[in-house]
């Protein structure tokens, strides 16, 4: 079915080739988006996509986010799984009536008595290069607050194709986010069809001095502190969250129960946030073990600014991030050179981004 | 008048029959409501039962429809189970939706009726998503989508309106313009000489109107539209004028409160489809006694469905936290 390809292949053609086997796989599985069948194919993702299954199952849209959302229920309802697709999460918000109101909770309202919501939406977030106050939002709380949705936010090219593929098997409706900042980045991925659970988070470190726990971008961020914080003798465990809703509980109170500190980073705003959330019920069921103040690094609340020369101060970068984790252990450290992630400019992820988004 | 609309006896029989027992669900719905055993709110079709009546002669079980918050007579049209709709008002287990959903969210996915919306404007892309389905599966069906005419001010309205002409789906939108969204009336919400379903027209798609009060006079000419949409795989607007009754929401009559012209109720009152109905088919004493046959029957399903929802059981404190994810 495939050609051999190389197994390191990027975040973006992991979800293209997911895609790919989901669509031979289920000859009813639908595929929308406005971009979708457009030169850049949503970063590439959708590359291939119509020429392979034609336009009934692949096709473009209007700019009617609601109705398509309400249309994409419909289809399933009538028997035909969605995959919808934003190019940004922003745009999404127009469907909000459709997603809270009907989507979110169509399978408890009617009893399970109505159709199955097989729906997946995949919303694009992103940040840097002047994406500005609405073409980067991390709404990942905000969808994580409802009951009846479920929200994943994976990191490597890996998790992407096997939570993709979990995603447009579920019988209920998902919240698939992908940050743009990772598009590009490689991993090892196998090419047959592998599934991985909605709702398991990853421990990607064993460690026992303190729980370290990231979503999305801010993965790749503390992988690009592991050799400071083992320099400074610090045996941490990290946790790739990847699961919003429901929360993976028993991972995350098993480790801060053993290590008893907890630093949570976030790619979303502060206040009401999945961050916010994970104090809470660290405080609840791992009160007795704690030994430090749980800590948050996540974005501020202020909305992202465009300006190249405001967003500096917006992000959290690995060398805060590391100040951060080690004052947490009383270690104070001047100015320590570590290269941020991998670029030499604050508002990209790497040479690879020349914008425009 | 046979030969003028064209209608079998048995047609009109049957459209009477539907538009009997919608008047008279609603009608002990209302009776009923006082004791305080139906705890949700209703949205009663009194007076708007001529189109339903109409449509459910004309529909199959295969077709999808979805509805509004005034769901009831709809969902009678369509056949769905009157068990288990007013054991689902009554908040029981045996309700369509487990006591979950209510008056404004019924569903009975055996007869094609696949969910109605307490949010204005909510169920038209669902309904317009079920038509992409069947256009899919190249089945000979349509998918009906029942709103108000406060719907039509909703943004989504058009967006559906929109993609069911791009992609010729086989929708057919049935507005009932009652010409009040709760208590406000349609001259506050549109242009004075806005005339819905010629706006509609100019985005791409059959439109049209009749008077909804009396479904022998446009029977005929629906079936036509209907079976060229089904046939063609197409979508069509049809506005009917209509009035209800009694108040937006609620058991009781609000004439009370004065915003409603008098004249304008008394006008619509004189149009009352199932009254006049009755008055046309009794004139004929044969059909008379097979009016009274009828309405027996009706009687006796709206009798077994209210003991039916009465000595139901309310939903187990285990049904709390059912159905919030689906099980794979
Ligand atoms: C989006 C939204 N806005 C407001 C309401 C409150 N509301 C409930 S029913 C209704 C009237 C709708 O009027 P119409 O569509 O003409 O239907 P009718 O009640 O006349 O059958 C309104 C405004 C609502 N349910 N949803
Ligand atoms: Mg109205």
């Amino acid at each position: 079915m495939y050609t051999k390809r190389n197994n390191n292949i990027t975040f973006v053609q992991a979800i293209n080739e997911c895609i790919n086997l989901q669509m031979i796989n289920n000859k009813k599985l639908i595929s929308f988006g406005m971009g979708i069948n457009d030169p850049k194919r949503i970063f590439g993702s959708t590359k291939g996509l119509v020429e392979k299954f034609g336009p009934q199952r692949v096709f473009e849209v209007p700019t009617s986010e609601n109705a398509l959302t309400g249309i994409g229920l419909g289809l399933s309802l009538g028997g035909y799984p969605v995959l919808m697709t934003h190019q940004r999460a922003d745009f999404f918000l127009l469907a909000f009536d459709q997603l809270i109101n009907s989507i979110s909770k169509w399978n408890y309202m009617y009893d399970g008595n109505s159709g199955i919501v097989n729906v997946t939406i995949r919303l694009i977030v992103g940040r840097g290069w002047g994406q500005g106050p609405t073409h980067s939002q991390n709404l990942q709380s905000v969808f994580s607050h409802f009951p009846g949705l479920k929200v994943v936010i994976p990191t490597t090219p890996y998790d992407a194709k096997g939570l993709l593929a979990s995603s447009l098997r579920d019988p209920n409706p998902v919240i698939f986010l992908e940050h743009r900042w990772l598009h590009n980045s490689i991993g090892n991925v196998p090419s047959k069809n592998y599934f991985i659970s909605l709702e398991k988070s990853k421990i990607l470190k064993k460690g026992k001095d303190i729980t370290i726990i990231s979503t999305s971008y801010m993965t790749p961020e503390i992988k690009n502190i592991y050799k400071k914080l083992e320099y400074y003798n610090i045996n941490f465990e990290h946790i790739d969250l990847i699961c919003c809703k429901p929360l993976d509980r028993k991972t995350i109170i098993n480790s801060v129960k053993k290590t008893g500190k907890v630093v949570i980073l976030d790619t979303g705003f502060e206040s009401n946030s999945i961050s916010s959330e994970i104090v809470s019920m660290v405080n609840q069921y791992c009160f007795k073990n704690l030994k430090h103040q749980p800590v948050r690094i996540t974005i501020p609340d202020i909305p992202e600014p465009t300006s190249y020369g405001l967003t500096k101060f917006y992000y959290h970068h690995s060398h805060d991030i590391l100040k951060k984790i080690l004052s947490i252990f009383k270690i104070k450290i001047k100015n320590i050179e570590i290269k941020d992630s991998n670029s030499l400019y604050h508002d990209v992820p790497g040479e690879w981004f020349k914008g425009p988004f | 008048m046979a030969t003028t609309t064209g209608l079998s006896l048995n047609q009109k029989l049957k459209i009477f029959e539907t538009c009997s027992l919608i008047r008279h669900v609603e009608s002990e719905i209302s009776r009923r409501y006082e004791k305080g055993k139906m705890r949700c709110p209703v949205h009663l079709s009194i007076g708007q039962e001529g189109v339903p009546a109409a449509l459910s002669l004309i529909l199959n079980p295969k077709d999808y429809a979805v509805s509004t918050h005034r769901a009831h007579a709809h969902f009678i049209s369509k056949g769905g189970s009157i068990k288990k709709m007013i054991a689902e008002i009554y908040g029981k287990s045996t309700g369509c939706s487990g006591g979950k959903g209510g008056s404004m969210h019924l569903v009975d996915k055996s007869k094609g009726f696949m969910g109605s919306s307490s949010i204005v404007g909510n169920s038209i892309p669902i309904g317009v998503g079920l038509g992409l389905a069947i256009k899919l599966k190249k089945s000979k069906n349509l998918s009906v989508i029942y709103l108000g005419d406060a719907a039509v001010e909703t943004g989504v309205f058009f967006e559906s309106i929109n993609f069911s002409v791009l992609k010729n789906l086989p929708v057919v939108f049935i507005c009932e313009n009652n010409l009040y969204s709760v208590y406000t009336s349609l001259k506050s919400r549109q242009p004075r000489n806005r005339k819905i379903y010629k706006m509609v027209k100019a985005h791409g798609l059959r439109s049209y109107f009749f008077d909804g009060s009396n479904p022998f006079s446009y029977f005929k000419k629906l079936e036509k539209i209907l079976e060229k949409s089904r046939r063609k795989s197409e979508p069509c607007f049809i506005e009917f004028s209509t009035y209800r009754y009694l108040e937006h929401c609620g058991p009781f009559n609000d004439d009370n409160l004065d915003y409603r012209p008098k004249k304008e109720l008394l006008k619509w009152k004189k149009k009352d489809p199932y009254l006049n109905l009755k008055k046309k088919l009794e004139k004929n004493n044969q059909q008379k006694n097979l009016i009274k046959k009828i309405e027996k029957k009706v009687y006796k399903i709206i009798d077994e469905s209210f003991l039916f929802a009465e000595k139901s059981n309310f939903p187990l404190k285990r049904n709390l936290a059912s159905n919030v994810y689906k099980k794979k």
